[in-house]
């Protein structure tokens, strides 16, 4: 199971806390996926409203860790100010790194990310850096100071899946021993399979769940993809060929006009 | 005096950021907030002096991604 910054999570699949039909479809869908991390945010409160304190009351009962995030953030100091606010409201070094560079594709600013990161890491901090699945980039995170790298695998809320597989394996390989989470992009189960497959160590969604007719139930499907992709690339899968080959022996086969 | 709270041009009697946050309803509550775009602890709140034209941030748990 992946151990984030010395900490064992009993659970492959990381599950954002937005976009749900009501609180109680969000606590079903989390029962479901057996999630072992929760990704939650901080927006500003309204002292008339007081939305924040009821949402926080749900996610305690969830009984996950918590992994805040600085969704939204553009620039490096507005990420830093976030996590600090962060840090304090859910008492965790824990931050998801996210510096935006792109309004179309929220892309990350990987300038911007690997500055903020340097910044936060000295804060103390333990930063999940959301990031492309660029080698150069994920090299100076570690650089930094991180210590687990979340390549997306399509931009955020898209569905598309994997879209550069070739670079997402390059970066298992080429960090053998570095947690790897598939962040973003994801659609359906059979894609957070695949980046099992992969030798990644855990994905994060959040859309994909919140947004289908039956999140509970899509969770559940997450849940056992995870399982079966890591499954499979513990099993150490066959090479693939292009040309068929029987499976059942030719040798003994009846010779019949 | 008039600051900015959470973007909203507001009027507040009180001057220290913990007076105001009980002023504006989130005493008590689960808040974080900044000032001029810069953190302010909860433990610094009150010997956190706003000044005219100030800008305060308060933020509260949220869903998220």
């Amino acid at each position: 199971m992946p151990v984030f910054y010395g900490t064992e999570i009993q659970s492959r699949l990381m599950l954002g806390t937005a976009q749900y039909p009501s609180p109680a479809i969000l606590a079903d869908a989390f029962r479901r996926s057996k999630a072992g991390i929760a990704t939650v945010s901080v927006r500003r409160e309204a002292g008339d409203d007081q939305a924040g304190q009821a949402f926080w009351e749900l996610i305690k009962e969830l009984d996950v860790a918590l992994l805040p995030n600085t969704a939204g953030c553009h620039s490096v100091r507005e990420a830093v100010t976030t996590a600090h606010m962060a840090r304090e409201l859910f008492d965790t070094k824990w931050i998801k790194l996210e510096v935006i560079g792109h309004s179309d594709t929220l892309q990350p600013d990987v300038f911007g990310l690997a500055e903020a990161a340097r910044i936060l890491t000295e804060d103390g901090f333990e930063v999940f850096p959301y990031c492309t699945e660029d080698l150069v980039l994920c090299d100076k995170l570690l650089n930094v100071g991180c210590e687990v790298l979340m390549p997306w695998g399509a931009p955020i809320g898209t569905g598309l899946g994997l879209n550069n597989i070739y670079g997402l394996r390059s970066l298992r390989g080429h960090f053998p021993d570095v947690p790897l989470v598939v962040d973003a992009g994801l659609g359906v189960p059979s894609q957070a399979a695949h980046a099992m497959e992969l030798g990644y160590d855990a994905v994060l969604l959040n859309t994909a769940v919140a947004k289908a007719g039956d999140p509970a139930a899509m969770a559940e499907g997450f849940a056992k993809a995870v399982e079966a992709g890591a499954l499979a690339y513990a099993a150490d899968p066959m090479d693939a060929r292009d040309m068929a080959a029987p499976s059942t022996p030719v040798l003994g086969k009846a010779f019949l006009e | 005096m008039k600051i900015v709270v959470n973007g909203a041009a507001t009027e507040v009697q009180a001057t220290s950021l913990e007076e105001i946050l009980d002023e504006l309803g989130h005493g008590g509550a689960k808040v974080a907030t900044a000032v001029n775009e810069d953190f302010v602890p909860a433990a610094l709140r009150d010997s956190t002096e706003i000044l005219e034209g100030d800008r305060i941030e308060i933020v509260a748990p949220r869903q998220g991604g």
